[in-house]
């Protein structure tokens, strides 16, 4: 079974213009940039979120930004649907294609143009990897700290468009705060940048609004980054613990205590127990939730901050308490919760990742009412997260070769999206809305602040040709899914 | 507690004239020339949610910055963009408005970056809410963000949410006798190394620099850049709400630039902040030289304070390039169709 933008929300493109589009592409393109082999297509018909597949009717793999912008003059005279990609590890299928449309792949774009160790900023290209950028600036003592688990292959491109986050988040920030500048082509091959070098900028804060904008907005050439001097020292604390109230208390009671760790992670027994058998990081298996706290900083400030934790983390009920001793140990203990996605991805055939945020104080409560969920649907589920953020990431395994699995899985995700929302929180911490879950944001926002984002949209994109079909539903997708709880 | 959302929807619902949001009123002064009815939004007040746990406070727009600044301080917690208070009438609507923020800027970040939601009524009179109450949400467009430093041009900021910190445990303030290049270099090298370095302030041969975070990193560091001399105790609150003898000007420009540009030579006197990314002159050098200069070393100049004419003729803030102003007015009119909201207070094309 698969799945793919609503039709009804994508521009239909008419034959003749597609072919007049294929003739100026070819004209502009090296042969090898343009794709149209359905062999060669089919390695871009889904991101990260195999569920849903759709093959694209052409794919560009252009090299220089004068290729990009005129790749987007011609569709956007052409009025044919572009979708960005970078890496494809998008989780909600914000890079999947829309039938008819052509990809516009950032792959090629994957220089560090300048370093500037005095400035702390680095100038890179969309398609450089987020790691990439963290290696070529460690010889300056410099990184870059926002850090998804997907850091080896995911894009800054892709990391601007989703706003990712990671386990360094809570104390450096998302990608939003990270960015300083962006060289941006709008659809009709405008190229402008937004932000600056320095610390602000005048005008509205159109950075901000591009930064999570999924590609709907604009294709980004360019980012300005800020490196952050790296730690002289870090370690963590490991606290497993008998009950998730217990846990979830912990994480508040650490923060109330005027805390920020550099990460606070969480993982229920079902995630020890995927990751453990993987990494052997000697992960407390009978604990019915563990704890990671990191904190990193000068020796004094870690040892200092590490005491503090313990201490906090003895007060509200750990079981046991282990301090990693020196990197390796440190790097061990992290190992597991980095690679939850693929361990869990090894004891089931598929699963879905959720990405709910929910306020810290409801933790225990919205991960008991995720078991009753799990019990009802007949499918297990995983817990890892952003613990400090409030940031879920509900792992439901299923088979998609047994029929009804799919859809059920797809349920009980929903379900959980909309108990994050009714706790106050929002369907979506760092993925993405994608095509995943534009049902859900009619549950998070009403009509008009649909209508709304509908007009922010329409400020930069007046045709609807950058990814349409993703993030923001249709006032008719909204009726559909309050009528039957899909909007598919 | 006073929530007044009824009657703003039913003013702006009915209003056929330009309306001037105001809140403490503070800032007439600031930006371009305010025009329109006066709209007061200051008696929407009240504090709606705050648990020091979840690191968010809410409140109605017209709660005063002293208010929400006391109730953090009693669970050891603050704004770390440090909004000035300069006026006891400082509203919090009018502080997100602004999206200025103070000395320790360039380490703790800026307004927009704490800013995690609003609830906006738009020219329409419609109540929207974007962003939320949680640290992270990326669930439609930040149209949240995009309201700081809007000026009240895109709608009236009913209530925010802002993520809040605990106060660092130590602070320290050195100062060395120092030349502008001399500072500016130090300033940078240190940027680069692990030093809990949160503000910074050049004038007059003097650099002084504020310390915080742990008390054994504090420590640390005195011991490694020496322990300089001291400065007055109320220096940095001095500094933020502009009382120091420098600011007592009729006319002061405001260069954002790179932190890592050289001194700028311009004539006239300059207070350097944020490392080298802010410098405030004072100067009798027509706007155009002053905004090319800006401009040149890759920054923007902003007249912050002058005679009406002058900023009626040159405008407070940077002009934008064409395809930028597009943008902005396309985005005004999506969520100000009519125009009501504080017209021309940011540029006059919005
Ligand atoms: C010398 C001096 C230096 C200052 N430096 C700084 C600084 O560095 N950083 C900083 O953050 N602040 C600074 N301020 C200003 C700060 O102290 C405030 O006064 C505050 O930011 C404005 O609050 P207010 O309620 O008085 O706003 P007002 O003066 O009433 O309004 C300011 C702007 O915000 C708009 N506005 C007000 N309320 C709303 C609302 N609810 N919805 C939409 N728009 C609204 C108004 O229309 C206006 O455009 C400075 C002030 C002075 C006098
Ligand atoms: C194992 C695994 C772990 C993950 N862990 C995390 C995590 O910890 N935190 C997190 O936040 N995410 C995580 N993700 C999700 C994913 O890696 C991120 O969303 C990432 O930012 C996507 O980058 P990408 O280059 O793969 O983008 P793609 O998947 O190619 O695209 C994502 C979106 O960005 C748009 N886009 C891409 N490039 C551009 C561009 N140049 N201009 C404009 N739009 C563009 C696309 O149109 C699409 O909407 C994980 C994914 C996997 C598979």
């Amino acid at each position: 079974m698969s799945h793919s933008p609503s039709s009804a929300d994508v521009p239909e493109v008419p034959v003749e213009a597609r072919d007049a589009l294929f003739h100026e592409l070819a004209a502009i393109l090296p042969p090898a940039a343009l794709i149209t082999h359905p062999e060669e297509l089919k390695p871009y018909e889904c991101d990260g979120l195999t569920a849903y597949r759709q093959l694209p009717w052409l794919v560009t793999l252009p090299e220089t930004e004068e290729q990009v912008v005129a790749i987007l003059k011609a569709c956007h005279r052409h009025r044919v649907p572009v979708v960005a990609r970078g890496a494809g590890t998008g989780l909600s299928g914000g890079a999947t294609p829309v039938a008819g449309g052509v990809i516009l792949s950032l792959a090629k774009f994957m220089h560090i143009l300048a370093i500037d160790p005095q400035a702390c900023t680095a100038r890179v290209q969309p398609g450089v990897r987020n790691l990439a950028i963290s290696e070529a600036a460690a010889a300056y003592g410099l990184y870059y700290a926002p850090d998804p688990s997907s850091q080896l292959a995911c894009t800054i491109g892709g990391n601007v468009a989703e706003n990712s986050g990671g386990v360094h988040c809570l104390k450096y920030g998302l990608t939003v705060h990270n960015i300083l500048k962006l060289r941006i082509a709008l659809i009709d091959g405008t190229v402008v940048e937004i932000g600056s070098n320095a610390f602000d900028s005048p005008g509205y804060d159109l950075l901000a609004l591009l930064i999570g904008s999924e590609g709907m907005l604009a294709v980004v050439l360019e980012a300005w980054v800020k490196l952050t001097p790296k730690p002289q020292t870090a370690r963590v604390v490991m606290a497993s613990f008998d009950d998730l109230t217990q846990a979830g208390n912990a994480v508040a009671d650490i923060i109330a205590a005027g805390i920020i760790p550099a990460g606070l992670e969480m993982m229920d027994m079902p995630a020890t127990a995927a990751v453990e058998d993987f990494v052997h990081a000697g992960y407390d298996l009978s604990a019915a939730a563990i704890l990671l706290a990191e904190s990193d900083g000068t020796p004094e400030e870690v040892e200092e901050e590490i005491a503090a934790m313990q201490t906090v983390l003895e007060k509200a009920g750990a079981r046991d308490l282990r301090v990693s001793q020196d990197e390796a140990e440190r790097l061990l203990f992290w190992a597991g919760r980095k690679a939850a996605f693929p361990a869990v991805g090894r004891i089931t055939p598929d699963y879905l990742c959720m990405d709910g945020t929910i306020p810290r104080k409801h933790l225990a409560t919205v991960l008991t009412r995720i078991g009753e969920l799990s019990a009802r649907y007949g499918l297990r589920c995983a817990n890892v997260f952003h613990a400090g953020d409030g940031n879920l990431h509900p792992l439901i395994m299923f088979d998609a070769n047994v029929p009804g699995e799919l859809e059920r899985a797809t349920e009980f995700g929903a379900r959980i999206l909309e108990l994050s929302v009714d706790v106050g929180g929002t369907i979506t911490g760092e993925h993405g809305v994608g095509i995943e879950k534009v049902g859900q944001m009619c549950v998070q926002f009403t009509p008009d602040e649909l209508a709304a984002f509908h007009a922010v949209k329409a400020a930069f994109d007046p045709h609807g040709l950058l990814n349409p079909g993703k993030a923001v539903p249709t006032p008719r997708r909204c009726s559909e899914y309050r009528l039957t709880g899909t909007a598919r | 507690m006073n929530d007044l959302s009824q009657q703003f929807i039913e003013r702006v619902k009915s209003a056929t004239a330009p309306l001037c949001i105001r809140g403490g009123g503070s800032k007439d002064w600031y930006g371009n020339a305010p025009r329109g009815e006066v709209l007061e939004v200051s008696a929407h007040r009240g504090i709606v949610a705050y648990e020091p746990s979840e690191l968010v406070i809410t409140a109605r727009c017209g709660t005063l910055l002293t208010e929400i600044e006391a109730v953090l301080a009693e669970k050891g917690q603050c704004l770390p963009f440090e909004p000035p208070r300069f006026a006891a009438e400082s509203t919090i609507g009018g502080v997100v408005a602004a999206g200025l923020s103070g000395p320790r800027r360039v380490s703790a970040g800026s307004l927009r970056d704490y800013l995690l939601g609003v609830k906006l009524l738009d020219g329409r009179g419609h109540e929207l809410v974007f962003g939320g109450q949680v640290m992270k949400n990326v669930a439609g467009y930040d149209v949240a963000r995009l309201m700081a430093g809007s000026l009240g041009t895109l709608g009236i900021l009913l209530e925010v949410s802002l993520k809040v910190m605990p106060r660092p445990a130590a602070t320290a303030t050195l100062r060395f006798a120092l030349s502008q290049a001399e500072a500016l270099e130090r300033l940078n090298r240190w940027a680069a190394q692990p030093l809990p370095i949160v503000a910074s302030a050049w004038h007059e041969g003097m650099l002084t620099i504020e310390l915080a975070g742990a008390r054994a990193a504090v420590e640390a560091a005195q011991t490694k850049l020496g322990a300089g001399d001291t400065a007055p105790e109320t220096f940095w609150d001095d500094l933020r709400d502009q009382r120091l003898p420098f600011f007592a000007s009729e006319t002061l420009w405001r260069l954002s630039v790179p932190p890592t540009t050289p001194p700028l030579d311009l004539p006239g006197e300059q207070l350097i902040e944020w490392r080298g990314g802010l410098r405030w002159l004072k100067t009798d050098l027509p706007a155009e030289a002053i905004r090319a200069a800006a401009a040149a070393v890759g920054g923007h100049a902003t007249l912050w304070r002058a005679p009406p004419e002058l900023k009626e003729r040159v405008g407070a803030f940077a002009p934008l390039p064409a395809p930028l102003m597009t943008l902005h007015q396309n985005l005004k009119a999506a969520f100000d169709p009519r125009g009501i909201f504080n017209p021309g207070r940011l540029y006059p094309e919005l």
